[in-house]
């Protein structure tokens, strides 16, 4: 035992920086999202493999499972709703039973790799080929649109993600119907642009900015955020709009994959009218 | 000693401050961050008790860490730089040792020896506060790039600052 202090009061300084890195360590995981994120699910750099059998360990195990079983169940609802369904105003099928047509299908998925800080941002998400998951399909979260699915493996996939000058979505302001495009302008991570919105249109700072529906990516009327900010560049006949994203991009975890059953059909269409 | 004492309680709040106010909003294409604030730890004196290095790079990194909202981050990197500190002052010390009464500063050692000692010290801070950035391996070259270049701007940075209050001084 005394030697055992003598051992401790020898290499005081030793222990005591230990022991700061410890707390310093701790307030990082505790308190940093982006850390906190990678610290949780370290999963697809070291391979799935690993991640689960650490995941079976993790004290959240409980909690996992809870919002995992919820995510699943908001994807179920969503593909009920009304959005999801084909809709026609074609006052010819309107007589018939057109509800029963799912044009909308919907797939819970983790986040578990994720990019903020580059110029061209990337999410990596835990399904592939084997979940159905194939390109171009869209990805929203509950709170609104986080991106577009490029390149799908077995059981991952990659996409761009909003915050990604590459990728452009269709977006309208929700309340007059005016159409442009969002893009990011690798500024800052809760700020889109969405321009081509014609001078004419009447747009309230607070406005909703939500997706078209013209793009065969995503259903219409997902949020995607709110008017910031309004600018009319001289000489130039459209808005330039900055929109607060209603997405918090540094804290992804549970999000969903919007498959279009149509969207070959309306892609393949799309493409024999311009020939 | 205590007539020291002042001197680096304004020492300390100017360095957060500085850090905090002003060189936090450089993010020059996102390479470039320089953290000046180690030099407070550097310039401490010789005769600075381990344990109580160990507190005040704490404190300090957690004072830069509470108001850039990193917890823990700076904290973590800088109590690294005042752990190791003693030893790289052993490693580089002049052949007939530090005297009694100088300071770990170019006025007494002259810019060269000082330079060495920053550059170890410093490279080392701003590797592990990268990697904790970053938090994981994978981007490796991109953490080495943003070390280095950081590195030289934070010593840039130092160099100005230091050449402010340089004086020649004999060494007694």
């Amino acid at each position: 035992m005394r030697n055992f202090l003598h051992f401790i009061i020898k290499n005081h300084v030793g222990f005591l920086f230990v022991f700061f890195e410890l707390i310093a360590f701790i307030l990082i995981i505790t308190f940093n999202q982006n850390q906190r994120a990678i610290y949780l699910s370290s999963s697809s750099r070291f391979s799935g493999g690993l991640y689960e059998s650490v995941s079976n360990i993790e004290e959240y195990f409980v909690l996992k499972k809870i919002n995992k079983e919820l995510a699943s169940e908001n994807a179920f609802l969503r593909s009920q709703l009304p959005t999801s369904f084909l809709q026609s105003k074609d006052y010819f099928t309107l007589i018939g039973d057109t509800n029963t047509t799912t044009q909308y299908k919907y797939r819970t998925c983790r986040v578990i790799n994720n990019t903020i800080r580059k110029h061209f941002n990337y999410i990596t998400l835990s399904k592939g080929f084997k979940d159905g998951v194939k390109p171009d399909m869209g990805i929203i979260s509950n709170r609104g649109v986080i991106g577009i699915v490029i390149k799908c493996t077995e059981n991952f996939s990659t996409a761009l993600s909003v915050l990604n000058p590459r990728l452009k979505v269709s977006a309208k302001l929700k309340d007059t119907d005016f159409f442009g495009s969002v893009s990011w302008d690798n500024k800052s991570i809760h700020h889109v642009i969405l321009d081509e919105i014609p001078e004419h249109a009447n747009v309230q700072l607070g406005d909703q900015v939500v997706t078209s529906g013209y793009s065969s990516t995503f259903p219409e009327g997902i949020l995607i955020g709110t008017v910031e900010n309004v600018e009319h560049p001289v000489g130039e006949s459209f808005f330039k709009i900055k929109v607060k994203l209603s997405v918090d991009f540094s804290k992804l975890n549970f999000v969903e994959i919007v498959e279009n059953i149509f969207q070959d059909q309306q892609l393949k269409l799309e493409e024999e009218t311009i020939k | 000693m205590i007539r020291l004492i002042p001197r680096y309680i304004f020492n300390f709040f100017f360095f957060v401050l500085l850090q905090v106010l002003i060189l936090n909003k450089i993010e020059f294409s996102g390479f470039i961050n320089p953290y000046l604030y180690v030099l407070f730890v550097l310039t401490l004196p010789f005769e600075t008790p381990g344990w109580f290095l160990l507190v005040l790079a704490g404190v300090l990194g957690l004072s830069i860490d509470m108001f850039s909202n990193t917890p823990g981050m700076h904290m973590a990197a800088t109590l690294l730089l005042a752990y190791i500190r003693p030893y790289i002052l052993l490693r580089i010390a002049p052949r007939d040792g530090y005297e009694p009464g100088t300071l770990p500063t170019p006025s007494f050692y002259g810019f060269p020896w000082f330079f060495k000692y920053a550059v170890i010290l410093v490279l080392i801070h701003h590797f592990l506060y990268f990697i904790i950035e970053a938090f994981s391996f994978t981007h490796i070259i991109e953490i080495l790039a943003r070390t280095v270049f950081s590195t030289v701007f934070t010593l840039v940075i130092m160099g100005v600052t230091l050449l402010f209050n340089y004086q020649k001084r004999k060494r007694i």
